[in-house]
């Protein structure tokens, strides 16, 4: 199992490098150099700025000597700083904004699981019946909505409209002057609307693979066994199917990281919370490069890690998949 | 020569017989149809100017003149939506081709080269499918100058990965079929043998991938033109015209609801279609269709 582990946690090092290299290549989009962005309305075009722009990047050297040390400064988790007034690290920024990010990723996670995997089974073990319909076609409905115009339903019908939660940030004006626990209500109503949101298309998806993995389960022979040798209806499906059906979801659920990461760009936009996707678009509008290039870095870092630890968690439900010794093709 | 029509004529009988049984997914096709004329014929459809600014008429709601009101500036959302169709339909086909192209190639080339080139193509693969993919579009277009030709390469250059693992699976399996070996044993080369043998019979997962690429491609637009970083104004876009509305929402809902709807009824006609063509194409891929699930026609 640790030797699984080692090898899959060396493969990924590569990808780490070339996540690095992606993201200087797209630094170098730009025709003519990043200097040529800081136009003279700019208010980060001044001589300072640009001095410390070409110090900072080594612009005036090749590009291959300018990716060496700018990787050898990521390599230390330094995105040097940012070109707002404030002139924080890229670092400290994004320190600032991960938690929430992570913390409304990991929640959305758990309701997608939580409730896929039932919606999945109850449909795959009632196949054809009404509630399988009902199901279906609520699933090719979460495929075709747009999140950015649920979220603007929403926000029409339950912040406006019925005035029953609020809309944008995470904590009220008047949150200070709460009681303990009024406090943690106020900050719970905030995330509902964003939640829901992040949650229907992959609601959608997710329980549709369940739904699947399931059906493919259930036509094995060790179905039929367990059932011919007595076990009821419960047991077969909750332990011996179930079982054996989330084992591909794992893996689904890793690869079903980036969308869910990257959605957070809409939803935090929409509803005006302080996480990495707000970030990413405020420094792509105020054109704060160093920010832009830390964040991706970061955020693919991120969905590189979150997918070897699915990978690692599926050898170790499914001996198959370490013992087998053959990679699987995904 | 004539058997091959005859045998491609057969296919294609198959294949529509299968397909126009499938009720739901003929309700997709016709849609997709319906819009790409509509796409085609907006300036004729469009009772107003979709650019014509009326200030009379600002956020006016839906009436018999503006069936589906006006915006701030007084333009009629109806034509803005009509008009933001033409953006749709071509970044989704544009962006989807170039995705196709690339993914078919690499893909190609994995599968029949294996070895190294496999390895680094793979490799490739894995690498782009590591960026959260709208991370990766903004952060390429903080440093492009927006414009529907960058939304729609920068869309399929992302887009492509898919494709590129569809297509190497396909030719893993095909390169070791006896009509490819016998191909190469009367001496055909690897061009004559990639498209001539194997390409042609690679293309049905292809052109269910396309089909479904087109509604994630639409979405995507949508999305960054919503973020404001997509097609920029004076052209319509079903995602500008939500952006537009969304300081107004309370008082004109139907700069909301409208160019949503529009989405929604497009990438859904598209999904259907996409699920029908593969149910129809090979019975073994079927999963279990919505169609089936719903006991439509069948």
């Amino acid at each position: 199992m640790v030797l699984f582990a080692l090898r899959r946690l060396i493969i990924s090092i590569p990808l780490l490098v070339g996540i690095t290299f992606v993201s200087y290549l797209v630094i170098s989009l730009a025709p003519g150099g990043p200097l040529d962005f800081l136009t003279p309305e700019d208010p980060n075009a001044s001589p300072e700025v640009k001095e410390r722009l070409i110090k900072e990047f080594g612009l005036d050297q090749p590009l291959y000597i300018q990716y060496g040390k700018w990787l050898s400064r990521a390599v230390r988790l330094d995105f040097g700083r940012s070109f707002l007034p404030d002139g924080k690290p890229v670092l400290t920024k994004i320190g600032e904004r991960l938690p929430i990010t992570l913390l409304l990723n990991v929640i959305e996670m758990l309701i997608i699981v939580g409730l896929a995997v039932p919606i999945g089974v109850m449909s795959a073990t009632r196949q054809y019946s009404l509630y399988d319909k009902v199901t279906t076609v609520f699933v090719f409905i979460g495929f075709a909505t747009p999140d950015f115009w649920l979220a603007l339903l929403l926000m029409i019908l339950f912040g406006l409209q019925l005035g029953w939660l609020p809309i944008s940030g995470l904590r009220s004006l008047n949150f200070e002057y709460l009681s303990f626990w009024a406090q943690q209500w106020d900050f719970l109503s905030h995330l509902v609307l964003p939640i829901v949101v992040a949650t229907f298309g992959g609601l959608a998806g997710f329980s549709r693979y369940m739904r699947q993995s399931m059906l493919e389960v259930i036509r094995q022979d060790y179905i039929q066994t367990a059932r011919a040798k007595g076990l009821s209806e419960r047991v077969v499906i909750g332990k011996h199917a179930l079982r054996n059906a989330l084992l591909p979801v794992v893996t689904i659920l890793g690869l079903s990281l980036p969308g869910l990461i990257g959605g957070s760009i809409i939803v935090e936009t929409i509803f005006a919370i302080p996480g990495m996707g707000q970030l990413m678009v405020q420094s792509v509008f105020s054109r704060d490069y160093p920010v832009v290039m830390g964040n991706l870095v970061i955020v693919a870092t991120l969905t590189l890690v979150a997918n070897l630890v699915a990978d690692v968690a599926y050898g170790l439900v499914d001996p198959r998949i370490r013992l087998g010794g053959r990679r699987r093709r995904r | 020569m004539a058997a091959r029509v005859i045998k491609n004529r057969g296919e294609v009988r198959l294949f529509w017989r299968s397909f126009s049984r499938n009720q739901l997914a003929m309700c997709g096709g016709i849609v997709v149809a319906v819009l790409v004329v509509v796409a085609v014929a907006a300036p004729v459809l469009a009772p107003w100017d979709p650019n014509g600014v009326d200030t009379k008429r600002i956020l006016a709601s839906p009436s018999k003149s503006h069936w589906l009101g006006t915006d701030p500036l007084g333009r009629d959302v109806l034509s803005r939506v009509l008009y933001g169709s033409r953006i749709s339909l071509a970044v989704g086909f544009v962006s989807v081709g170039i995705a196709t192209i690339l993914g078919t190639v690499l893909g190609a080339a994995a599968g029949y080269h294996g070895g190294l080139v496999d390895n680094f193509i793979m490799r490739l693969v894995d690498l782009m499918l590591v960026f959260p993919r709208f991370f990766l579009l903004l952060a390429v277009l903080a440093f492009l100058k927006p414009s529907i030709w960058t939304i729609m390469a920068v869309i399929g250059l992302t887009g492509w990965m898919g494709v590129a693992r569809l297509v190497r699976a396909e030719f893993l399996t095909l390169r070791e079929r006896e009509f490819v070996i016998w191909s190469e044993s009367i001496g055909a080369g690897a061009l004559r043998v990639i498209f001539r043998h194997i390409l042609p019979n690679a293309m049905a997962p292809v052109l269910v991938a396309m089909t479904l690429g087109i509604p994630a491609a639409i979405l995507t637009e949508a999305g960054l033109s919503f973020l404001g970083l997509g097609v920029q104004p004076p052209y319509a876009t079903w995602g500008n015209i939500l952006n537009d509305g969304r300081d107004y929402m309370e008082i004109a809902w139907w700069m909301t609801l409208y160019p949503g709807l529009a989405i929604l009824f497009t990438v859904l006609s598209y999904n259907l279609l996409g699920e029908g063509i593969r149910d129809a194409l090979d019975p073994r891929l079927r999963r279990a269709g919505v169609g089936r699930i719903l006991r439509l026609g069948r």
